[in-house]
């Protein structure tokens, strides 16, 4: 910027946010607040963690106590639809990824593209989802508890099998919403110019709560689907 | 450690900041009214968001103190019918309920909502975001010389789900409240209250005060890692951080997993997804499991800060360093580790022989750093020049009930013991004299040392030392007897009990009331002081760490003129004379002789 004369200034406009940023005054700079962020998203992260843990654990449980269950609800889902899902959300996770390098490198058309894509991408699971996954389920009675009413079980217990369907995949896709949440904010945050290579924490930040969301889908199918 | 005697003119140095406002006390003001109450509402400011939690904490201390004098008040007498000459029967020694057409049943379900909403509000409102959310918010930043928390904006969100929090476990008590203990335990909290939806609220409450306390965790670790003072190492923050970093890491590892234990225990509750539900061939004891936890190592979240505050308030007060500074620091740590592989020792009933033997022999290893941490107090006050000061009775009120609580623990951990004891009033003596007689103490006493530093005002030493004694007897003479019982086999959360119990029970409700008479006296002194109390110095006690000898009393809404160098520690009492002190504004000891002057350049 200073090395441009005046007439340059004003024909390249008012300076963008992304390079007039100033870190928060407690901060003693940009750095040091990226620095704090991140490591504040990470802890963020263990907690995510450790929430799905829980969901884990109790899937695991439930398949030591009825194996049968969930050896017969395993094949009742289409694996194909589960791994369509994965493949979308692993493309996702590659465009956030490169979101966060079109900031650094100032790529701001691309920034934007990316983040669109991310966000259809989460469209596009969760309408597989609903269409394709919970809505033939929901038709068949094929829910939790005291909503169960699939007449053709083979295992009285696999109702227990639903229910840790139901509150994984639905504790799971809660996170994908809010997910497309913060990468409609990005969008709009993108399109008024405030990220740049100075400034892109709140990229990058959003990007690691994306691939946390993807790496508990990559463990959800498996479990869900593959395993019999 | 040479060091400069601190910057007793440092606010002379920069008297032309004057005028911009950054100089006032955050304490001031705005124009009007509205706008001061717009600005609290609003504000990011650590110190601003911290004096709101403690109103909201010691307001929260008020209800569930009240729902405490209910309980005590019904087992004055045990319940009793007795069938008239006319053939009419006729209930005695029921206190909570019109005596007219009452029945056992009522009586006794009137009990179990009293005493579950004393629990939840104590454990969820008050405990846990007691020492933290208030003293921890307030005074992290300035003792780290930070002007404040990493994420200020996140930091007033918590303070909002708090409140939210709060309301909905208001809602879920005003509309009847609920009878499951504070424990939730399945399958009677899913099916207690059937249809109604306050049982979902009052787990909600729960669940939403642990996002509140996620975020408090997570801004103090951040604030601890990065941003201390230039010159401050790990070993150079005062130990009051330490501890409050130790309960943080609890806070932000333990709190999801009650979350995700709450939210199935609602799917549980509305649709009846069979996990918690042994009719459906769920298991009960997972919940226990799930549940401890999260809630063992949050009975750490509680005692931690109060240890925290001992070892300020002990060496302050003794002006002596304090003895084995790492070990006390280490030993947090330890606590916060340890605290995870111990909570089997809540379901020694209700789990194999192996993993109880297990669980057992890992519990004795939590009195190491608990011992590690005593006996540091203890050879910090050794020879040492004590201050009696309210704050130090509170200090040495915490050393004896902290004992007392922490060796019964030993009994419970014992198998063959608690075998016996398990869901007695020996467990319920046991978790007071730590939650209460530790923690609470310790937050009191807390309150008491920075109290000069928060609202800029002394408070009358004598009335409040006199406070103390009324609520350190008044709390001995409550759950004392309890332990007694317990041992005699009085079971826990009974409405009633056989006669042979009356005196111990009268003696319990007799010291509550002490105890009552002695948080009243506080009370007053405490609105003496903010009406009419002394205008404090910067540094009374003539302490070391940065809140004291670096900021006003109270401390300017920037908290520091310029960010703070560490020059000394926090308690090198032996080489540095405390700056910012007044003469005879607090009976210090002779000033020491200033053993070197030089000045630590760091950065």
């Amino acid at each position: 910027m200073s090395s441009l004369n005046i007439d340059q200034r004003i024909a390249a406009g008012p300076p963008a946010y992304a390079d007039t940023y100033k870190a928060a005054e407690h901060f003693r700079d940009k750095d040091h607040e990226f620095d704090s962020v991140k490591f504040g998203v990470w802890l963020f992260l263990a907690t995510e963690v450790l929430l799905f843990s829980g969901l884990f654990c109790y899937y695991g449980i439930m398949r030591l106590m009825y194996p049968e269950a969930f050896i017969h609800g395993s094949s009742l889902l289409d694996w194909r639809w589960g791994l369509i899902n994965t493949v979308v959300l692993l493309c996702s996770s590659f465009t956030a990824a490169a979101a966060v390098r079109d900031a650094q490198l100032g790529r701001q058309f691309w920034l934007k593209v990316n983040l669109l894509i991310t966000l259809l991408a989460g469209v596009a699971f969760l309408i597989i989802k609903f269409v394709f996954e919970y809505y033939p389920k929901w038709a068949e009675g094929k829910l939790p508890g005291e909503f169960y009413s699939y007449p053709n079980w083979v295992s009285p217990n696999e109702v227990h099998w639903w229910g840790v369907y139901w509150s994984a995949t639905g504790v799971h896709a809660s996170h994908v919403v809010v997910g497309m949440g913060l990468y409609i904010w990005l969008l709009i945050r993108a399109f008024k110019g405030h990220f740049g290579p100075k400034h892109y924490s709140a990229c990058e930040g959003v990007a690691l709560y994306w691939h946390i969301v993807d790496i508990v889908w990559i463990f959800l199918f498996p479990m869900l689907y593959l395993i019999h | 450690m040479a060091s400069i005697p601190g910057s007793a003119g440092k606010a002379h140095d920069h008297a032309h900041d004057h005028g911009h406002g950054h100089d006032d006390s955050y304490l001031t003001p705005k124009a009007s009214i509205t706008a001061t109450i717009w600005d609290w509402m609003t504000t990011v400011d650590h110190k601003k968001i911290g004096v709101m939690y403690l109103f909201a904490v010691l307001f929260m201390f008020f209800l569930g103190g009240v729902a405490a004098l209910a309980v005590r008040v019904e087992l004055w007498e045990p319940t009793k019918t007795a069938i008239t000459a006319t053939g009419q029967t006729v209930i005695t020694g029921q206190a909570l309920v019109p005596s007219e057409q009452t029945t056992i049943d009522a009586g006794n379900n009137t009990y179990n909502r009293v005493f579950t909403l004393h629990g939840l509000i104590m454990t969820f409102l008050v405990i846990i975001p007691s020492i933290p959310a208030s003293l921890g918010n307030f005074l992290i930043p300035l003792m780290l010389g930070a002007k404040d928390v990493a994420f200020p904006r996140l930091n007033l969100a918590s303070w909002y789900i708090y409140l939210v929090g709060s309301l909905f476990a208001i809602t879920s008590a005003v509309v009847g409240g609920v009878d499951t203990g504070w424990t939730f335990y399945t399958p009677y909290s899913t099916m207690t209250d059937a249809g109604h939806w306050k049982v979902v609220f009052m787990i909600l409450a729960a669940f939403i005060l642990g996002f509140s306390s996620i975020l408090t965790g997570l801004n103090f670790i951040v604030t601890v890692h990065k941003l201390r003072a230039p010159g401050m190492g790990w070993f150079d923050m005062p130990l009051f951080v330490w501890g409050m970093y130790g309960t943080s890491l609890i806070q932000v590892l333990a709190t999801p997993v009650i979350g995700i234990t709450l939210l199935l225990m609602v799917l549980e509750r509305l649709f009846h997804v069979g996990i918690f539900d042994p009719r459906m061939g769920g298991d009960p004891v997972l919940f226990q499991h799930f549940f401890w936890f999260y809630s063992h190592p949050v009975v750490y979240v509680m005692i931690l800060p109060g240890m925290a505050i001992m070892s300020d308030i002990i060496a302050v007060h003794c002006r002596k360093k304090i003895f084995g500074y790492r070990a006390v620091a280490f030993s947090s740590l330890a606590i916060a580790g340890i605290a995870f592989i111990v909570w089997g020792h809540h379901m020694f009933t209700a789990q194999g022989e192996l993993a109880a033997a297990i669980f057992s022999f890992l519990t004795f290893l939590v009195a190491l750093p608990s011992a590690v941490k005593v006996f540091n107090w203890i050879s910090t006050l050794y020879k040492a020049s004590i201050g009696y000061t309210t704050p130090m009775w509170y200090a040495l009120g915490f050393l004896f009930l902290f004992s007392i609580g922490g060796l019964t623990g030993l009994f419970l951990g014992a198998l063959s013991v608690d075998l016996h004891l398990h869901d007695t009033y020996f467990v319920v003596a046991h978790f007071h004299y730590v939650m209460m007689g530790s923690t609470l103490i310790a937050f009191i006493g807390g309150i008491h040392h920075w109290w000069s530093k928060i609202f800029g005002k002394m408070y009358n030493d004598n009335w409040a030392t006199i406070a103390f004694f009324f609520v350190f007897i008044g709390f001995n003479l409550t759950f004392l007897p309890q332990f007694v019982m317990g041992v005699h086999g009085m079971p826990r959360r009974y409405a009633s009990y056989v006669d042979e119990f009356t005196i111990y029970h009268q003696l319990s409700t007799i010291g509550s009331f002490v105890m009552l008479i002695g948080f009243l006296l506080h009370l007053c002194v405490f609105i003496h002081s903010l009406v009419a109390g002394r205008k404090a110095a910067p540094n009374p006690y003539g302490a070391l760490s940065m809140e004291w000898t670096d900021t006003a009393s109270p401390p300017i809404t920037h908290n520091f003129h310029h960010e703070p160098i560490a020059t000394h520690g926090p308690y090198d009492f032996d080489d540095v004379v405390p700056p910012q002190t007044r003469p005879g504004e607090f009976p210090l000891p002779a000033p020491l002789p200033v053993k070197q002057v030089t000045v630590v350049k760091t950065k």
